[in-house]
């Protein structure tokens, strides 16, 4: 059984956003750049275990990004991972980006595609669904627990207020997240691996995007907290009441 | 070339965030001197389909294959792409939510449209077809403008207010052929709380964090929630500590809310907890530290120990209560 694993860069959680060219771009000096989290906790993990336990014969790592993108992509095969593939291209559009994976995913045939629940700088949650349109097959979201057993996959995963069991055959692509997989950090034996994992650099098939980002925007200041004594709850209903017209 | 809206039911009864979708969709109907179509797949009574005119709707498309009671998701776009088809709409319009994010993207494929995840305002039409949504988890927003001739939106939940008015909508069956492929995902068991308000959809939501000390403590949150009517949610150490269920844990690994109201007992408010809940209109924070995070990000705060300020707090909201029936 083949794995793919979509692994997208983004800027860590903390950094702090700063715009630039009159709000039409995001400043990335002094970002720290991170595995999204989904992918490499999750997605890439499950694939690992998936091989250490014998069911996954290879698992190969997929990003779509420029040449910038290569140490966070190294970071994942140091993680582990036979070989990774490197998108030549930038996009912000999620059908473009679900395009280029899904060409080169056709050409390579996988059985399983797993990818994180979304991508923590553009909050989408779309491209695992894309990608399995593209691909003609099933696609399972917010999985919490994945099992193969010869080509059926039973996946858990979260619906509101609750969790359900499914079942489907493969080929199918899966988004991960928390309980999927066991944590675990890369070790100096991986690293030291992963600098002689292939890394194969393709150019993107060309399609056109479907939508654009025209601007940004940083959401307005606090006004700053007004306390209320503890000893007067009275007085924060009423606020909440009167003021916030919340209650 | 009506503006077409995809509904959630719950068994039957449609969703709130559903009726905030017919509203948005009706808002953008307006604009573009269209009306609205609602589609609902399963079984859903005539009378709760009509109502969906309340907000907007000129008409109902029913798909009453009871099959679609379940999630198909690619069933559920085969039926989205029917009635897109049949009514010639270049705007459909569906939600940020699990089921949403399963179904739509198909959809925006098979058409070759451009997807907005998220939207929190209704689209400009001045510079093309641009809408906000969040980013960054909450840290930015983003203008995006759609560049394709259709549009598909999923609306983020709680973003716009109900306002419910006289209206009912006509109701036609619509017949799908789904193929073999459509249900190829097999629903094997179901675990849900029953008869709750989900947490994506409450209006009021009171959370707890690791400062409740452990299980035990959890009656006084419920006890708020129940006098508020509000749903409760938590932070990622309690669910991992599975002092509560994983459903409820809310921040940038959990579940996104934007509540009118957001009460936060004994949580620090670091910034990934925020990533989930900043969208919430009104904060409150109760913390003992006054130096917590969460304080630079609430509206009102109370600085003290939890476990006196929420009874407290519960018999305050039980005065009100009675005095405002
Ligand atoms: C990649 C990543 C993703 C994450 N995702 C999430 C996520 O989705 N959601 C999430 O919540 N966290 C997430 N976290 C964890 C997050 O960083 C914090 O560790 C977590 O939110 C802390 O939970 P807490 O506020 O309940 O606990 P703590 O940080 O321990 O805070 C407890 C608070 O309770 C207060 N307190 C203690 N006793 C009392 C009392 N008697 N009365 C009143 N107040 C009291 C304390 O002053 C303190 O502020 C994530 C972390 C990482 C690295
Ligand atoms: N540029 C990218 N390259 C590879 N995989 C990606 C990329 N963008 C998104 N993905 C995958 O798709 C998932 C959902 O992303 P999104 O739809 O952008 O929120 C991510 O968790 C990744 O697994």
């Amino acid at each position: 059984m083949k794995i793919l694993v979509c692994i997208s860069q983004v800027p860590d959680t903390s950094t702090k956003i700063i715009l630039k060219d009159n709000d039409t771009a995001i400043n990335s000096q002094g970002t720290t750049w991170v595995i999204n989290p989904y992918d490499e906790w999750y997605a890439l993990i499950r694939a690992l275990e998936l091989k250490e336990a014998g069911t996954a014969t290879d698992v190969h790592l997929i990003t779509v990004g420029k040449a910038d993108v290569e140490p966070v992509i190294r970071k994942a095969l140091a993680l582990g991972g036979d070989e990774a593939v490197r998108i030549d291209a930038e996009s912000n559009d999620p059908y473009q980006t679900a395009h280029y994976i899904a060409e080169y995913a056709k050409s390579a045939g996988y059985d399983l595609v797993l990818c994180g629940k979304e991508s923590i700088d553009y909050n989408n949650g779309t491209a695992g669904t894309m990608l399995a349109e593209l691909l003609d097959v099933d696609y399972i979201g917010f999985a919490t627990n994945i099992q193969i057993d010869g080509t059926t996959a039973t996946v858990k995963r979260e619906i509101e207020g609750g969790e359900e069991t499914d079942t489907c055959s493969l080929p199918v692509v899966i988004s991960c997240q928390k309980g999927v997989a066991e944590a675990r950090i890369p070790n100096m034996r991986g690293i030291m691996a992963a600098r002689t994992r292939p890394l194969k650099v393709l150019a993107p098939t060309a399609v056109d995007a479907v939508t654009a980002i025209l601007s940004y925007e940083l959401p307005p200041a606090k006004a700053g907290i007004k306390l209320v004594s503890p000893d007067d709850m009275d007085a924060l209903v009423e606020l909440l009441h009167n003021e916030a017209k919340v209650i | 070339m009506s503006v077409l809206v995809l509904v959630e039911h719950t068994e039957g009864n449609v969703k709130k965030k559903s009726f905030e979708a017919v509203q948005y969709a009706a808002g953008i109907a307006k604009a573009q001197g269209t009306s609205v179509t609602a589609l609902v797949l399963g079984t859903v009574a005539d009378a709760e389909m009509a109502a969906l005119g309340q907000y907007g709707a000129q008409k109902v498309l029913h798909v009453t294959d009871a099959r679609l009671n379940e999630l198909h998701a690619r069933a559920y776009a085969s039926a989205v792409i029917a009635a897109a088809q049949k009514d010639g709409s270049k705007v459909i319009i569906t939600l940020h939510d699990i089921n949403g994010r399963a179904v739509t993207p198909r959809v925006a494929v098979k058409l070759k449209a451009g997807l907005v995840a998220g939207a929190l305002s209704y689209p400009d039409t001045a510079k093309g077809f641009v809408i906000k949504k969040a980013v960054f988890s909450g840290k930015a927003f983003a203008y995006l403008n759609i560049t394709s001739d259709i549009k598909v939106v999923m609306l983020m939940p709680n973003t716009f207010q109900l306002q419910q008015a006289d209206g009912s909508a006509t109701i036609e069956k619509l017949d799908v052929t789904f193929g073999d492929k459509d249900f190829g995902v097999k629903v094997k068991e179901v675990n849900k709380v029953k008869g709750e308000v989900p947490l994506s959809e409450a209006e009021l939501v009171v959370s707890g964090g690791r400062g409740m000390k452990g299980p035990e403590n959890w009656g006084l949150i419920e006890d708020l929630a129940k006098e508020l009517g509000a749903a409760t949610a938590c932070s990622r150490p309690v669910a991992d500590a599975h002092w509560r269920p994983h459903h409820e844990h809310v921040g940038q690994t959990g579940g996104t809310i934007r509540p009118n109201l957001y009460i936060a007992v004994g949580i620090s408010g670091a910034i990934q907890h925020l990533a989930g809940v900043n969208g919430s209109k009104t904060i409150v924070v109760i913390n003992k530290d006054p130096e917590a995070p969460f304080f630079k990000a609430g509206n009102y705060g109370v600085i003290g120990d939890a476990m006196e300020i929420l009874p407290r707090l519960t018999a305050a909201v039980k005065k009100f209560k009675e005095s405002h029936k």
